[in-house]
């Protein structure tokens, strides 16, 4: 671990100052920190003088380190090794043309030409239309069955296509592909004028528009060197708290409505509308689009709204313990959640799970707390104590952090700290510089990686919604769980399909 | 002439009550619900469109919803709505009845199968095993009726002179057999907790996904037909609940659809206050009526005689 180096959470590095380790020592270090309790928060490729370079980075504890190297057209997988690369090295082949040897499932992620137009890794056609070239994990004999659901579905859930190995009732396996709502969000994030940045960044998973937007207007600020006052850390909080409410209210609601019990459906429908109106209260859209921006809010909270928002909670709070006890103390909700769905922590920790479906499985990381940016330092963590891995816990886990983010609402709302409207401000990005940001978006880590080239134009924009690492958590939940009990399982995780395909 | 009146009231009124299981469940979520002739409005918009068919049906695929309507009017022919003599009758009609409804359900799952979907293979292999158990409820009543009535005929069995009801001397007997025709009335009509008829899942869907693929006038022939099939259950209980005897044919009429009213709210309120059940428990539950049943036979083998 001593040729890596060590970095923190938005601060800006010179990118001479990563360390370039020669692939052997690299794909080592790596594979130190992923056996001792580390996971990847950045694994990715792109081009440095005519070459394909890798750059890692890891977290483990409370340190983060990074570390780069060389690669020509192949290399010995590291998913042969540990799990946790295994979907970090699928993407890498596909954006890059870069083969990992010996990756027990090499298959593409997105569907899409790598980016340098190079061979294709794996032999797909893309003037064809999806479904392309690559198999699917098959199990055979009598009384197995496949079933195939999506990518188009009933009701208004995401395109994604979902692969069943079955024996009767019950699941052996299930394959995932996305990719179908692939826009290029990478590639185009470089290219764009510097005020569009923020728009796209609110797009990338429509339910995490402050959490992705905050991730990267705090990579931009660090390597624009602005600084962003109190006042606006506040209400940047207050933001990203709301917007974790809102859909964990939303996804009780609906885990409610999966199992047929209608009342607290309705209800928790009312009510995430409820926050969702306080980010309208904060700037004018309720899923808070427009409200950040580089360098601080484009909004200030006055007065009236601090009073709007402390209203409101008060209202709110004793409804949504009585729908929570309803929805909990329901006993035929309890025999569909309980032990249902059930990702055992050594499992969760073996693929590196994230956000509350990692704290529900037992792993405690929360960036917020690990990690912490603006305000979050001085606040209060969440404790969660039922961690058995199952859609109960997932769902208690929510129930939690409801409680927990109305009270930080509540003590940031009464911080005094008034800020100016930010718009767009004129700033200069550091030339040959690297930054990392994380936050705790609603659904996990956010991760977002930025490279400028020796003239501080955008080189690499990097990427990451928790998504990426949870998904294969939701494939690995259905393993022998009954395949009537998946949508129960899926909307437990309520993974982003947009946030994944980028 | 009474009986064919009674019987076109009973043709018509049948997608009324379905709203009333709605307006139940709105009531308990606080919403206030869609309008109570919403099934009509349904029925006569699908009537309005195309049909949609896939390459892989064949004509299996189109007799479906068809025979299953048809069963279910049949069943309705039988029965002795609001207490009038039914239109068709005769000793052991019950019998025919019955598998003229496993008729229909026969002819739902070949047009599910024809489709080749993956779902509605699997929605099929759902229902013929819930339905199959079921069976087995429904016949352990009808031995108990023939052990009461001595008869195998709805006429018989409830406008008869002495007809079976819980004011009778077996009251308590079929205090027993309510609950579990109860039971078989969700089971066979997909309620809740059983299935999910609001669902959009179609993995967890049981009856829902063998229709997946029947579109415009096709569902609404199929939606017409689980309506009464749905009506036909209910009646069921509504005669054991309370003799039709009035005299006044009009008085029956009112009764009669006042507790019909009161078994779809009732089928309202459990769908309110329960969730579903996980897929491997639906078995159990079916098989708790059946056991309640035959409890209630064993029973009329010593006390009443």
């Amino acid at each position: 671990m001593d040729n890596l180096l060590q970095i923190k959470n938005g601060e800006k590095v010179s990118r001479a100052d990563i360390p370039q380790l020669p692939f052997a020592d690299f794909r080592q270090a790596l594979l130190d920190i992923a056996d001792q309790d580390g996971y990847i928060v950045q694994f990715f490729a792109y081009q440095a003088e005519q070459a394909n370079r890798l750059l890692a980075v890891l977290r483990q504890g409370k340190t983060l380190y990074a570390a780069g190297c060389e690669v020509g057209d192949s290399y010995p997988s590291l998913t042969a090794a540990n799990e946790k690369f295994h979907m970090f090295e699928r993407e890498i082949a596909e954006q890059h043309g870069i083969r990992p040897e010996n990756h027990p499932w090499l298959k593409m992620v997105r569907y899409h030409q790598n980016y340098q137009g190079k061979a294709d890794v794996f032999a797909n056609d893309y003037r064809q239309e999806i479904p392309g070239n690559y198999p699917y994990f098959q199990v055979a004999g009598e009384d197995i069955h496949e079933v195939a659901v999506g990518p188009v579905h009933a009701g208004i859930i995401e395109p994604g296509h979902f692969r069943f190995q079955c024996i009767g009732e019950t699941v052996l396996h299930l394959e995932i592909q996305l990719g179908y709502q692939h826009r290029g969000v990478e590639t185009m994030l470089p290219t764009v004028p510097r005020k569009r940045l923020p728009v796209i960044c609110e797009s990338i998973a429509g339910d995490t528009a402050i959490g992705h937007n905050l991730t990267s207007c705090q990579a931009l600020e660090a390597l624009g060197d602005l600084t962003v006052d109190q006042g606006a850390q506040v209400v940047r909080a207050i933001a990203l708290e709301l917007e974790r409410i809102a859909n964990h209210v939303g996804d009780l609601g609906a885990l409610s409505g999966d199992v047929a019990f209608n009342p607290p459906a309705a209800y928790f429908g009312r009510l995430r509308g409820e926050f969702l109106n306080l980010l309208q209260v904060l700037c004018g859209n309720r899923f808070g689009k427009g409200l950040i921006r580089a360098g601080g809010v484009a909004f200030r909270m006055g007065e009236e709204q601090r009073r709007l928002i402390l209203d409101k909670i008060n209202e709110t709070r004793p409804e949504l313990e009585h729908v929570c006890d309803l929805l909990f103390s329901a006993h035929t909700v309890l025999a569909r959640f309980d032990a249902t769905g059930t990702v055992p922590r050594e499992r969760a920790r073996e693929l590196g799970l994230v956000g509350y479906a990692g704290r529900a499985s037992g792993l405690g990381y929360d960036a917020r707390v690990t990690f912490p940016t603006g305000c979050y330092p001085d606040l209060p963590p969440n404790q969660n104590e039922m961690t058995n891995g199952d859609v109960n816990s997932r769902a208690t886990v929510r129930r939690e952090e409801i409680m927990h983010s109305l009270d930080l609402i509540e003590t940031l709302v009464r911080r005094q700290g008034e800020t100016e409207p930010v718009f767009l401000k004129d700033y200069q990005l550091a030339p040959s510089s690297f930054v990392v940001t994380i936050n705790e978006g609603w659904r996990g880590e956010i991760s977002h990686c930025l490279l400028t080239d020796d003239q501080g134009r955008l080189e690499r924009y990097k990427v990451k919604d928790p998504s990426f690492h949870n998904w294969t958590g939701l494939a690995m939940s259905l393993r022998d769980e009954e395949i009537s009990d998946f949508p129960l399982c899926n909307k437990s995780f309520n993974l982003s399909y947009c946030g994944f395909d980028l | 002439m009474e009986s064919i009146i009674s019987f076109g009231i009973a043709m018509l009124a049948a997608p009324l009550f379905p709203g009333v299981i709605l307006k139940m469940k709105a009531f308990w979520a606080g919403k206030k619900g869609p309008p109570l002739l919403i099934k009509y409005y349904t029925f006569f918009k699908l009537l309005k469109k195309g049909s949609v068919y896939s390459n892989s049906t064949t004509f299996v695929f189109k007799m479906g919803p068809t025979v299953s309507l048809g069963a279910a009017i049949m069943a309705l022919l039988f029965f002795p709505l609001g207490g009038t003599a039914p239109i068709l009758a005769f000793e052991g009609d019950v019998i025919l009845i019955f598998y003229m409804l496993a008729l229909g359900r026969f002819f739902t799952i070949c047009a599910a199968l024809d489709t080749a979907s993956p779902f509605e293979g699997m929605g099929a292999a759902r229902e013929a095993y819930y339905s199959t158990l079921a069976e087995a409820t429904v016949f352990v009543i009808l031995v108990l009726f023939y052990r009461l009535s001595g008869a195998l005929s709805f006429a018989e069995f409830f406008s008869g002179p002495a007809p079976i009801t819980v004011m009778g001397p077996a009251g308590a007997l079929l205090l027993l057999v309510i609950v579990s025709l109860f039971m078989v009335l969700l089971t066979e009509n997909s309620r809740v907790p059983v299935d999910d008829p609001a669902t959009h899942l179609e993995l967890t869907m049981i009856h829902e996904v063998m229709i997946l693929d029947h579109s415009g006038p096709d569902l609404a022939l199929i939606e017409l037909g689980a309506f009464y099939k749905l009506f036909f259950y209910a009646a069921f209980i509504t005669h054991i609940l309370h003799p039709l005897q009035y005299g006044a044919p009009w008085v029956n009429g009112l009764v009669f659809y006042g507790i019909m009213a009161l078994i779809y709210a009732a089928v309202g309120l459990t769908e309110s206050i329960m969730a579903r059940f996980r897929m491997n428990l639906v078995p159990k539950f079916i098989l708790t009526s059946f056991a309640l049943v035959f409890f209630a036979t064993i029973l009329t083998m010593g006390v009443i005689k």
